[in-house]
């Protein structure tokens, strides 16, 4: 043993080093305008060396004010701006604010217009997963599943387009029915989508399923507990993946949706690649409905015909009689006539529960209209997961947990 | 449905002050400020409504009693039963204050905020009570009735960035708009759509608040 050598001011050199190495904590911010927080998401982060201590969301940055704009205008008058929502799937929105407006009013729409809503409802189900599946497929790496999902999107944006005038924005509902009926063909078209998108989608989810890299990175990353989901008010594939079986088509059917044979997917453990799968399950279960919608078509009115006081006479009607004329007037000038009273009606989005809250003093203007959105309350956890993992894992749970700016700001 | 009745009945039978509330779908329930928090907590223990969906709050608008009304959505995970509990505000206008439910939902915490953000509503014991869509230190609470639509001109979040640009955030150019009547207005000449603020147009400035 060496001989010890004894520095009078040893101990006072141990504590500058000490104090000078110490685990100094970084903050951090990422976004708002960064890749891979999928809009204007900004997080305020502590880390110890590449470990997050704390996370802050900070959101607010597309904040429009909807609730307060629809304070100020008639029903019909809002329905573009439910598109802007969660405008990954704005047939959802739409249809989701249709079905509350409505419940205020005690409507129900005829059998065809249920099956056009449930239909566009499911598609843009299949192309907002789709979309939510190539981000994260690229958060991770995976580039080539964005070209693959987006390649389909746009099959999906063509029977869009022709059915409702618009690729993106649609606005196709009106309160009591919907803009128009199905073109002539086009159902047969949407089967013929389906029948090529089975097979590219089993290509597309090959990619990533049993891929090395993926499950590395998502594997046992980001789990959340089913208690956690529930007392954070998850929906969606986000509360599904941890566990808990609840969809809202099944449990509280709106829209004719009992009359669809379907699986709910349920995840095991809540990790990212849970999410994943569930999100892969559900497309196949929409292009299931999809079919079964069209198989069973109903005919008859598309709009509710007997709601003269809320949805508007056709276009040929107003031009030549007297009393639709009036009465177009009317709903264009005051709005659908609305009797008073509350409703709170939740539709199961691709993004989770969208929440309608309508309170109603009589009249074609909401009191308070309040939006529930989903990616609000998904992204209200991150604080809770986020502590203790690793900041490239960070980009891997935005990724799952496929949020949508809009629909969080309003 | 029959889930949210029974539970309505025995929470009525705990909490005597508590009353029916008038909806057009699911039971509602009106609640005093004072035990809300008790009663959710009943709610959530033992009737089984462990998914908070929605914490909002209502404005009645100025001179209203109670001004403002806090709402909550549950929803049972078990029995897919729905409720919507509400409670109206105590204190006064500026500070109306309401219990925090953030110990009973960890989830409650982002909509608080929100609430507190949108029209100022104080939820006492909230660990965090922040804005959240707003910046920090906006001066106004716009979901309130007395808020305009256009908004109002403000300094910018950034102080350094006020300074170098001397840019504001001003209000909305919406001349003319929005048309709109007003909510619940049966007279016709009153009714027809008109600029609610007719003070300002193309040609002339809008008057200084």
């Amino acid at each position: 043993m060496a001989t010890e050598v004894s520095f009078p001011d040893r101990a006072a050199k141990v504590a500058d080093a000490e104090q000078e190495f110490a685990a100094e904590k970084m903050s951090l911010s990422m976004g708002p305008s960064h890749p891979s927080t999928h809009g204007v998401l900004r997080l305020q982060m502590e880390l110890d060396g590449e470990v997050l201590t704390k996370c802050d969301p900070v959101i607010g940055y597309l904040h429009r004010g909807d609730e307060k704009i629809a304070e100020n205008m008639t029903y019909n008058q809002f329905v573009p701006y439910t598109d802007r929502l969660d405008y990954l799937a704005p047939l959802a929105n739409n249809m989701a604010y249709a079905i509350a407006v409505e419940r205020l009013a005690g409507l129900e729409v005829p059998a065809r217009c249920q099956a056009i809503r449930v239909l566009t409802a499911e598609m843009a189900r299949v192309s907002a997963h789709l979309m939510g599946l190539g981000a994260f497929g690229l958060d991770v790496g995976a580039w080539s599943v964005l070209v693959h999902s987006l390649n389909q999107r746009e099959h999906l944006y063509k029977l869009f387009e022709e059915l409702t005038g618009a690729r993106f924005t649609t606005s196709y509902t009106r309160i009591g029915g919907v803009t128009r009926d199905v073109p002539e063909g086009w159902l047969g078209r949407v089967i013929g989508f389906c029948d090529q998108f089975e097979p590219a989608l089993e290509e597309t989810l090959s990619l990533l399923t049993r891929n090395k890299i993926f499950l590395d990175r998502t594997v046992d990353v980001g789990v959340i507990t089913k208690a956690d989901a529930i007392a954070y008010g998850l929906t969606g594939p986000n509360l599904r993946g941890s566990g808990a079986s609840l969809d809202l088509r099944k449990d509280k059917p709106y829209s004719g949706y009992e009359q669809y044979e379907f699986d709910v997917p349920v995840g095991s453990k809540g990790d990212c690649y849970d999410r994943y799968l569930c999100r892969g399950e559900e497309m196949r279960q929409s292009v299931r409905i999809i079919r079964q919608v069209i198989a069973k078509f109903p005919g008859g009115d598309w709009y509710a015909k007997d709601a003269r006081k809320i949805f508007a006479p056709p276009k040929d009607k107003i031009l030549t009689s007297m009393e639709e004329l009036i009465n177009n007037f009317m709903i264009v000038t005051e709005g659908p006539q609305m009797p008073a009273g509350e409703v709170y009606f939740e539709a199961e989005n691709p993004k989770g529960a969208l929440g309608f809250y309508i309170v109603s003093k009589g009249g074609g203007v909401p009191w308070r209209l309040k939006i529930r959105s989903p990616s609000f309350c998904n992204l209200s956890i991150l604080p809770k997961v986020c502590a203790g993992t690793m900041i490239s894992d960070v980009v891997t749970l935005l990724g799952s947990l496929d949020f949508v700016m809009g629909e969080c700001d309003r | 449905m029959s889930a949210s009745v029974d539970a309505i009945s025995a929470l009525k039978a705990k909490f005597p002050q508590v009353t029916d509330r008038a909806s057009r779908d699911c039971p509602a329930v009106d609640v005093p400020t004072s035990e809300i928090f008790a009663v959710l907590k009943a709610l959530r223990d033992d009737a089984g409504f462990d998914l908070l969906s929605d914490v909002t709050a209502i404005d009645w608008a100025e001179g209203a009693s109670p001004r403002f009304t806090a709402v909550y959505h549950l929803y049972s995970t078990t029995s897919h039963a729905a409720v919507r509990v509400a409670a109206p505000c105590a204190g006064d206008d500026a500070a109306p204050t309401v219990p925090s439910v953030v110990a009973l939902w960890p989830g409650a915490n982002w909509h608080e905020r929100e609430a507190f953000d949108m029209f100022g509503i104080k939820f006492t014991g909230h660990p965090d009570l922040r804005r959240i869509l707003m910046w920090d230190g906006y001066p106004y609470h716009p979901l309130r009735k007395e808020f305009p639509l256009a908004g109002i001109e403000t300094v910018l979040p950034d102080a350094e960035v006020a300074e170098e640009t001397k840019a504001k955030v001003i209000a909305a150019p919406m001349m003319g708009g929005p048309f709109v009547t007003s909510s619940g207005e049966i007279n016709l000449t009153e009714a027809e759509p008109r600029a609610k603020d007719e003070s300002w147009s193309e040609r002339t400035e809008k008057p200084s608040a």
